[in-house]
């Protein structure tokens, strides 16, 4: 299997030859290859472990040498840290990357001598973190090479880093890699601070004000997020003797009092990757960096690491303190920012506060720690990375054609730039639609918490839903509606490599939708059957003999209908506007006889659920919840 | 073989169904205000003449748009009348109502727009009652199974009273009656135009009311699943309740002034939280005991 070390390695090399090509078109054109190769790499990955039996696997046992380097590696990241701080004023920064650092050398240097393990672990959930972060993050940089060029056309205030810009985005997938491969907690320490540095350095891309503000809020929330990895890791360390990430979740999943407080600190780090109340901040934050960034954190990347965190401690965590300091954060922030994203006209922003939304359920799941939550996280996360990074894709396209990513801007974009449209539409539905697999494990959630017993999570869950629905809807309605900025003409921009890399994600979107008992069955089963070591089979089988029935009515309802309209001419007329109509639907006559335009909008309620008004309270809730709840975890231990 | 009877039942005999209630709706509401009223039969009459009709419209998208509704109502009421998954039914309904929201703003008409949009609002506002019926059902049963809920021993109604209220207070928002019908409002002084069924004419207009049917006969078969049990005689009082909880909806359409649409969304959150929620609390005690 030295495909996995490869896919790790890699792109960090092609991160380092991308910094030094400076002809743009020869960059692309690399970036292009690389990425296809990692796509490649992850197929190849995925077909030796069937081809070995689909099992787990542990490698890499003697690794003196990789240990070295990633404790250099660590290092750099501090010294990094630490430039980057005194040179932009935010001193206290520093001491969330020198604290956690200093422990994790202290640790490898003096520390207890820990038992062997292999730092490579490979099983189902691995595989397929692997398989999300390399199709997706491989599709995201195909579309990047193409967004960056246009983006620097329209914004000529930029300094033009693309070179740098690719360079991240590469050691990012790098970093993923190497977080869901590692068993030892020292490598997951080093490629957490890895992906948090990266994160850091996309969003001050731009480098003006609200970007260097935003990064470095981005920044300390990650890194103090690091500092309880490295406590939790270093009491790991000195009261087991281990660092092994299994041995730590089969110990508290044994019910070990010593295993909870570190898993009680990584549960607690993992939230502030997802971005989960009070930490939410900085991932709306992140918005201001190019889209194919933020495509990249809200999808395949970022975020889903702390979700992958939470998914392996999940077993650790089922019914205990943890579980329900976890799930009740997570099913607090899916209500909340739902609440806010109804509240939002920006496109972006209503993707960021729903990715948020959906972590939270996604954390929730994790959180309550049971099979069947989990098999609904895994999909979750799954049509989540899909549909969220086709939605950014998509919204960062029509931006570039449109000049705007208001959404009230987007009023008939059916009409405007109708393959951009369609592409968002598929989008959205895969988001919240019957068919699609979102619902389906929003309903093995929604049954998971009333057989645990949880409801408040059965609470947030079907109010979550309903405010879910809403955002959606009033958005695809905007889309489909006649355009009523129709007089001026949009030319549809759009690269090739961007319409590639979006018709990839609708395909696979669909053929997820389609296949998605089957995928039930073959692949999620058995991960939790690894995790929980139990064979259970989540979804009855009359469930999903009903679910293909449903899923190939709702595609063909909407096909017959279209095909019975379209033999119909029809007498075409204009719409009702109280017999002031001026002879489009345009424009009607007002009560100075003077033509006015109408304009129609969404409801957005901002003042009464808007984020200004819902976030602080929000943040304050969850800080003393988070606080209360970690020092009745740490004097339970104690005590 | 049971199920298979009633799911074509439903399929054919549904219009019908919702027809002859939309019919009596009419004329106890017109006898409620000392009027005559039309005679039983005239939502029939009218929907026939609105199929004969010359169809006009702002959007030819717009009959796909009903069309999908239609046929996904059908199969939410398919679903639940073969006794499959409530929760899954109800998740295809709130599919079919995307649709119908479609179907109002595809026109871009400013009344039809409106219209639409407080009908997103009301869809936000009874969502969460509608999932947590499905929740005291599976509390009650240990099952969403409609096939199993309607074979219990004894009424749910016994289990889920805070439910029932809950569910019987969003049919009147569902249903689109008064004080609920933000969406379906009356333009002043015009009975044509009326919120999201603004730019629906002739065809598309039947359409709609037809699928009106198919989905008022679905909900009252989920207030029905309230009282039903494995004694047959159960059947008779089920449909009493339906009835009677009917006849409700008519009373307090005729007798309410049409509310603000926060103040809706508010107030039924409110009264679903607090009795969905003294409910769940009840059944968790008596679980544990």
């Amino acid at each position: 299997m030295s495909v996995i070390p490869f896919l790790i390695v890699f792109p960090f090399l092609v991160g380092a030859v991308l910094f030094c090509i400076r002809k743009n078109r020869v960059r692309r054109a690399f970036a292009y290859c690389c990425s296809v190769i990692i796509i490649g790499a992850v197929f190849v990955l995925l077909a030796q472990w069937l081809a070995a039996g689909a099992q787990v696997m542990t490698f890499y046992y003697d690794t003196h040498l990789a240990d070295r380097v990633i404790l250099c590696g660590e290092v750099l990241l501090m010294l990094l840290v630490i430039v980057q701080t005194i040179r932009y004023r935010k001193y206290w920064i520093m001491l969330l990357s020198i604290i956690p650092t200093g422990m994790m050398v202290y640790l490898e240097l003096k520390g207890p001598a820990v038992s062997e393990v292999g730092k490579i672990y490979v099983d189902h959930l691995s595989v397929l973190m692997a398989l999300i972060i390399g199709i997706i993050g491989g599709l995201i940089v195909i579309y990047g090479a193409g967004y960056m060029h246009g983006y620097h056309q329209h914004h000529k205030e930029v300094r033009d880093r693309r070179y740098y810009f690719f360079m991240i985005i590469f050691c990012f997938l790098g970093a993923m890699f190497g977080f869901v491969f590692s068993e030892s907690l020292m490598w997951i320490d080093f490629f957490w601070e890895v992906t948090s540095i990266c994160s850091f350095l996309l969003i001050g891309y731009t480098q003006d004000e609200v970007a260097i503000n935003n990064s470095f809020r981005a920044l300390w929330m990650n890194l103090f997020g690091g500092v309880f990895l490295a406590v939790g890791i270093w009491y790991f360390v000195y009261t087991q003797g281990s660092v092994s990430l299994h041995e730590l979740v089969d110990n508290g999943a044994a019910g070990d009092v010593l295993a909870m407080i570190p898993v009680a600190f990584i549960a607690f780090a993992a939230l502030t990757k997802a971005a989960q109340l009070p930490f939410s901040t900085w991932l709306i934050g992140a918005m201001v960096a190019p889209t194919p960034s933020s495509a990249l954190l809200h999808s395949a990347t970022m975020v889903k690491a702390g979700i992958y965190v939470l998914f392996r401690l999940a077993p650790a965590m089922a019914g205990n303190l943890i579980g329900f300091m976890i799930a009740f954060v997570g099913g607090f922030t899916f209500l909340l920012t739902s609440f806010m994203a109804i509240a939002q006209s920006d496109g972006k922003k209503v993707l960021a506060f729903s990715t948020i939304s959906n972590l939270g359920l996604m954390v929730a799941c994790a959180g309550m720690g049971k099979p069947e939550t989990v098999w609904a996280g895994v999909f979750l996360m799954i049509f989540h990375a899909i549909s969220k990074s086709l939605l950014f894709q998509d919204v960062g396209a029509t931006e570039n054609s449109l000049h705007s990513r208001d959404i009230e801007d987007m009023h008939g974009l059916i009409n405007i730039l109708p393959r951009l449209a369609v592409f968002m539409l598929i989008g959205i539905a895969g988001m919240f639609l019957a068919p699609f697999g979102m619902l389906i494990a929003k309903w093995s959630a929604f049954k998971a918490s009333i057989d645990t017993g949880n409801i408040l999570m059965v609470f947030f869950i079907a109010f979550g839903s309903a405010t879910t629905s809403f955002y959606w809807t009033k958005w695809m309605g905007k889309l489909i509606s006649f355009s009523h900025v129709g007089e001026r003409k949009f030319k549809d921009i759009t690269k090739k490599n961007e319409i590639i890399s979006l018709t990839i994600h609708a395909i696979l979107m669909v053929l997820l939708c389609m296949l998605f008992p089957l995928i039930s069955t073959v692949y999620v089963d058995p991960l939790l059957h690894e995790m929980f070591g139990l064979s259970t089979q989540v979804l009855p089988q009359s469930l999903l003999y009903m679910l293909v029935f449903v899923i190939l009515f709702v595609f063909i309802v909407p096909l017959l209908a279209y095909g019975y309209i379209r033999q119909y001419r029809r007498n075409v007329k204009l719409s009702y506007m109280n017999g002031i109509n001026v002879g489009d639907n345009k424009y009607f006559v007002d009560s100075f006889g003077d033509n006015k335009r109408l304009w129609l909008s969404n409801y957005y309620f901002h003042n009464m659920i808007g984020a200004r008004r819902l976030m602080e309270p929000g943040q304050l809730f969850m800080t003393s919840f988070l606080i209360v709840m970690m020092i009745m975890i740490i004097g339970g231990v104690v005590a | 073989m049971n199920y298979i009877g009633l799911v074509i039942g439903y399929i054919f005999l549904a219009p019908f169904i919702g027809g002859l209630l939309d019919g009596f709706d009419r004329k106890i509401s017109a006898r409620m205000q000392r009027r005559v009223g039309p005679p039983l039969l005239q939502p029939f009459y009218d929907v026939i003449k609105l199929f004969k009709k010359q169809v006009i419209t702002v959007s030819s998208a717009q009959t796909f748009c009903l069309l999908s509704y239609l046929f996904l109502m059908i199969l939410t009421g398919t679903m639940f009348y073969a006794g499959w998954d409530i929760l899954m039914c109800f998740f295809v309904m709130s599919t079919a109502a995307t649709f119908l929201y479609f179907a109002a703003v595809v026109t871009s008409s400013a009344y039809a727009t409106v219209g639409g949009n407080r009908e997103l609002v009301q869809m936000m506002a009874y969502e969460p009652a509608v999932l947590l019926t499905c929740v005291g059902f599976y509390l009650a049963e240990g099952t969403f199974s409609v096939g199993e809920i309607a074979q219990s021993e004894f009424s749910n109604i016994m289990y889920l009273p805070g439910f029932f209220v809950a569910f019987v207070f969003i049919l009147t928002i569902k249903m689109r009656k008064s004080p609920f019908d933000t969406s379906t409002s009356h333009h002043m002084h015009q009975e044509l135009v009326k919120g999201l069924t603004t730019e629906m004419g002739a065809q598309n207009l039947a359409i709609f009311q037809v699928a009106e049917w198919y989905e008022n006969v679905f909900l009252m078969g989920v207030v029905g699943l309230f009282i039903i049990n494995s004694d047959p005689m159960s059947i008779i009082a089920a449909v009493l309740v339906i009835v009677a909880v009917y006849f409700l909806e008519i009373l307090i359409d005729n007798s309410s002034a049409r509310m603000k649409m926060d103040d809706m969304l508010r107030l039924t959150w409110l009264v679903t939280l607090f009795t969905a929620g003294v409910n769940v609390l009840v059944l968790m005690l008596v679980r544990i005991f």
